[in-house]
């Protein structure tokens, strides 16, 4: 750098903008472009994703039945393939992809890691081994056991965050006492499944992998009205976020109420995944993955919450469609997030891990 | 301060003394300690055997069922001495190589690794000999634990505690997901994989000892020998090598000690997590920081601790039985995170 | 060159001080019962031994840490009861280690600074633009505005830092350590820029040094304190004396004047010098 490098202080600016001033003008308008024009593909991509869904399968209906159907009219055999099986699938699809990329980016954001996702620090664990409790040892009908996951992950989340407390909660700390805590679950749940009769363990290894399968409107709806009432919040919230990407102490020097959003935001996520898990599952690494590829995709310094939501809408939308139709076998499709996102998760590890920084 | 070096110290060969005096009653002490155990797992189980059939059998009578019974625990409990023993000293190994108090092969992703390694070869290659699940196992659990080293050392400030878990986390995470991508279109395999994932010593037989027994008193020779290397490693590479050690080398062998006994216990009596974390740290309060001291101590902590939550395990829920992962998982969390609550933020 | 008093024009001049104040962490006092008063539109800065309280006094004159007892209070009003973005319009912190998030440009760190103006759905809009311009201006930062803040020399990322604080525009501004990792022609630049904007804009600076002779040199007010009570505050030459250095730092020292800038210039005495300067200088 060179050596006379403090400039004289300019006074207030003036009504001539400066060419610093048009600089700083200029650069915010190229980052809000490159955002608005990403945000507006990703969800033209969602939109595209959805309709397939709708109009392909085992049987091709075409794009006209497919929305008369949606519209509410009677069409024969589209009407239930459509209406009864494919709409609610879709639907959960876009709704649990958005509930899982918003809230996998607000905990990585607040963290300040973008390995220090949900599906790592234990509330995923909380949840599925409540899950495999209710199906195997309490033989629980289908909504208790997501009545029981959903209280499961928020219970987990609490304990996590008063067990990190001390003098306000390090990142660093929650995330460790996150993985401790999820470990003993995962043992937990491993002991259960292990006296699992054979059916029993079929339905719970459904359940702890992520899946679509047989979804209808009565798991759809729950999650659906939980993401309405809970993304405003964390949107809402989106400024106070990025401040706190900056460190505890600055953002309350920038006037962010540190814990008491911390505490919101936490509460928010943590209700957007129970709802999702409940429905669909843990469905693998969607958490993880919106965020980063959100961020590569937008680039930094802007709010990554709609953008990681809308790539996670896509994952779980691709993801399941190949998940149902690629293969002999049909896979769930946390099994295909899983999948195609351990090798992603690694290098995500690495280069983390090189840089020694956050997302 | 001016008179620092001049001052006398009659006191200096007794203060070295001392704590050796210390520690051989601590030894003493943890010795009858697990004699006690290892006699109170032999005697206790889902059935209740009167003392005098408990002699017998030890004696090798083999008579009535209750004595039948006893033979039965004979096994079981030399495989959780060996396991344990085993693992504790992993852990303190570990522990010493990374510099990190919460390394742990259980935190560290080996148990997942030797389960993908396992599946892969019972769906693919069609494995079905137990000596080859050995092999697999240690492989898959080696592999897998140089994986998570290596990318939770990167950068700046090498492996940290929180680098390391996470990395650990994660990948587990990620095998996780393979393992259940392999499994689900295989109902054949599902069943055998079950059995061995759900491992733990009470299946354990004097052949399925011995099939490890190779490989732990390798991992127990390298990782003893390597106890004078982690003195100096304690110390930070840059002051390590100043004092002559080649640090490569010596963290090399004691890291590849260390992997091979905890996958060798893995292939055995599959996941057993927090042995490796709480074994060393309640050894350190007893005999410091001094390995040589301190490692034979992890090994036989880990011995009385894992044949002692075997006991529990069998005793809590008669007549069914406890898994001894699932004893030591709800023992050792709580243990876990009060280490983290401990240490400073930025030590982590 | 001796500091002298900002000339006009002076915003509107705010008082901070610290009544009675006790801080501590977990069980551990801190700061005890210590009385502090900040004159405005001047240069404050506070010295002291490692672990006196030095920062822990100052997070708590900008609310990160609520006082076990006494208050701080910011014109009349205790800043822990003041709502937190108003706070932040009067008040600005520039924390020891800040964080910035991987791969963020010069400009988007310092636009955070503009988070107490803004509402939760209100727009970016050209005040916005013209606090963020004027920071990076004042601070020489604006051809590095497309650049990562990752990239920076030590010197270039401090300068970014104040000027995200600048586009906070406080009139008060703290700053922990700000010449901390900085090599002295850095440290010099930094406390220039500070004296820079003290003397343009009348902005009030706090500071934690840890150099006493440049705490003298470049600030009005010096404040040392020793275990966490205050032991002497006033201007730079009737702080630093020998006296002084001995209580707060347990250390002999010579005061003298400094040849460049008029202010007391500290010299110390270590035991291997204990004599000569006896011989020499008594």
């Amino acid at each position: 750098m060179s050596a006379p490098a403090v400039a004289e202080p300019s006074p207030a600016p003036t009504s001539v903008p400066s060419p610093v001033l048009t600089t700083v003008i200029r650069g915010r308008a190229r980052r809000a472009t490159r955002r608005r024009l990403v945000v507006l593909t990703l969800a033209l991509l969602v939109a595209a994703a959805f309709a397939a869904t709708l109009v392909f399968g085992q049987t091709y209906y075409p794009p006209g039945d497919v929305l008369r159907v949606v519209l509410g009219e009677q069409v024969p055999g589209a009407s239930f393939t459509v209406g009864r099986l494919r709409l609610p699938r879709a639907v959960l699809a876009v709704v649990a992809g958005l509930s899982f990329g918003m809230a996998g980016v607000t905990f990585q954001t607040m963290l300040r890691n973008p390995l220090a996702s949900p599906d790592i620090i234990g509330i995923s664990s909380g949840a599925s081994a409540a899950a495999a409790i209710a199906i195997v040892t309490l033989s629980l009908d289908e909504t208790r056991v997501s009545v029981l996951a959903i209280t499961a992950g928020l219970g987990v989340a609490l304990l996590v965050y008063t067990l990190a407390f001390r003098d306000g909660v390090a990142s660093t700390r929650l995330i460790l006492i996150g993985i401790g805590i999820a470990a003993m679950l995962d043992s937990v749940t491993a002991y259960v499944l292990s006296g699992a009769a054979e059916w029993d363990l079929q339905e719970a290894t459904r359940w702890l992998t992520g899946s679509l399968n047989g979804v209808a409107w009565d798991q759809t709806v729950p999650a659906l009205v939980a993401l309405v009432v809970l993304a405003p919040v964390l949107l809402s919230r989106a400024r106070d976020l990025s401040a706190m990407q900056l460190g505890d102490d600055t953002a309350a020097a920038l006037g962010v109420r540190v814990e008491r959003t911390r505490v919101t935001l936490i509460v928010a996520a943590v209700g957007l995944i129970a709802f999702a898990t409940a429905a669909a599952g843990p469905i693998a690494f969607v958490a993880f993955l919106s965020g980063p590829i959100a961020a590569r995709l937008v680039g930094p310094g802007t709010s990554l919450l709609v953008p990681a939501g809308l790539v996670g809408a896509l994952l779980v939308l691709a993801a399941d469609f190949v998940g149902q139709f690629a293969f002999d076998t049909r896979y769930p499709v946390g099994v295909v997030t899983g999948v195609l996102g351990a090798p992603y998760l690694v290098y995500l590890i690495i280069r983390t891990h090189r840089s020694g920084a956050s997302i | 301060m001016t008179d620092v070096g001049t001052r006398p110290a009659p006191d200096a060969a007794a203060l070295v003394r001392r704590p050796a005096r210390v520690r051989l009653l601590w030894l003493l002490a943890v010795v009858l300690a697990l004699a006690a155990i290892m006699l109170a797992s032999v005697a206790f189980g889902s059935r209740t055997v009167p003392w005098g059939d408990v002699w017998a059998a030890l004696g090798g009578a083999d008579d009535s069922l209750e004595q039948a019974a006893v033979t039965k625990r004979i096994p079981r409990t030399g495989l959780a001495v060996v396991v344990g023993a085993a693992l504790g000293l992993a852990g303190g190994v570990m522990q010493g190589v990374t510099r990190n108090p919460l390394a742990d092969p259980g935190i560290l992703g080996v148990n997942m690794g030797a389960s993908l390694a396992v599946v892969t070869a019972v769906a693919y290659f069609g494995l079905t000999s137990p000596t080859g699940y050995v092999w697999v196992a240690l492989a898959g659990a080696a592999a897998s634990a140089a994986f998570v080293y290596t990318i939770g050392s990167l950068g700046r400030g090498g492996a940290t505690p929180l680098k390391l878990a996470l990395a650990g986390a994660a990948t587990s995470a990620a095998f996780a997901s393979l393992v259940s991508a392999v499994v689900l279109p295989r109902n054949d395999i599902a069943g055998s994989f079950r059995l061995w994932q759900i491992g733990g010593v009470g299946g354990a037989s004097f052949e399925r000892v011995g099939q490890v027994l190779p490989f732990l008193a390798v991992g127990f020779a390298v990782s003893l020998l390597s106890a004078r290397a982690l003195n100096s490693l304690a110390l930070g590479d840059e002051l390590a090598a100043g004092l002559g050690e080649r640090v490569a080398v010596a963290r090399a062998t004691a890291a590849v000690g260390a992997i091979v006994l905890c996958g060798a216990s893995t292939a055995v009596a599959g996941p057993i997590a927090f042995v490796g974390l709480v074994v060393p740290h309640a050894c350190r309060l007893l005999v410091g920081v001094d390995h040589r001291w301190l490692l034979p101590f992890c090994a036989l902590g880990g011995a009385a601790l894992l044949t002692a939550a075997d006991v529990v395990g069998r005793v809590v829920a008669r007549p069914a039985e406890v898994d001894v992962g699932i004893v030591t998982a709800l023992v050792g969390a709580p243990f876990f995170i009060h280490i983290v609550r401990r240490q400073k933020v930025r030590a982590l | 060159m001796t500091p002298s008093a900002p000339s006009a024009p002076l915003p509107a001049a705010h008082a901070l001080a610290a009544e009675h104040l006790t801080l501590g962490y977990g069980d551990r006092v801190v700061v005890s019962a210590l009385d502090l008063t900040v004159p405005p539109g001047e240069i404050t800065a506070i010295v002291g031994a490692n672990a006196c309280g030095k920062s822990t006094l100052l997070r708590s004159m900008s609310r990160l840490l609520t006082p076990r007892a006494g208050r701080v209070v910011l014109d009349g009003k205790a800043v822990h009861r003041l709502p937190a973005k108003e706070l932040a319009r009067t008040l600005g912190l520039l924390p020891q280690s800040p964080v910035a998030p991987e791969g963020i440009t010069v400009l988007d760190l310092v636009g955070r600074g503009r988070h107490p103006h803004q509402g939760v759905f209100s727009r970016w809009n050209e005040r916005d633009d013209a606090a963020v311009a004027a920071a990076l201006e004042a601070t020489g930062t604006a051809d590095l505005a497309d650049r990562a803040v990752d990239e920076l020399s030590g010197g270039q990322r401090q300068r970014v830092w104040i000027a995200m604080a600048l586009a906070q525009q406080t009139d008060l501004l703290l700053l922990d350590e700000p010449t901390t990792f900085l090599d002295v022609s850095h440290q010099v630049e930094v406390l220039d820029l500070l004296t820079d904007l003290n003397r343009t804009r009348g902005t009030t600076i706090v500071m934690v040094l840890h150099d006493l002779n440049l705490a003298a040199r470049y600030a009005h007010h010096l404040v040392a304190l020793a275990a966490g009570r205050l032991h002497a505050a006033g201007a730079p030459a009737e702080v630093l004396t020998e006296e002084t250095v001995r209580v707060v730092f347990g250390l002999e020292s010579r005061v003298i004047e400094d040849p460049v800038s008029g202010s007391p210039l500290m010299l110390p005495i270590g035991r291997h010098h204990a004599e000569h300067h006896g011989a020499t200088l008594q």
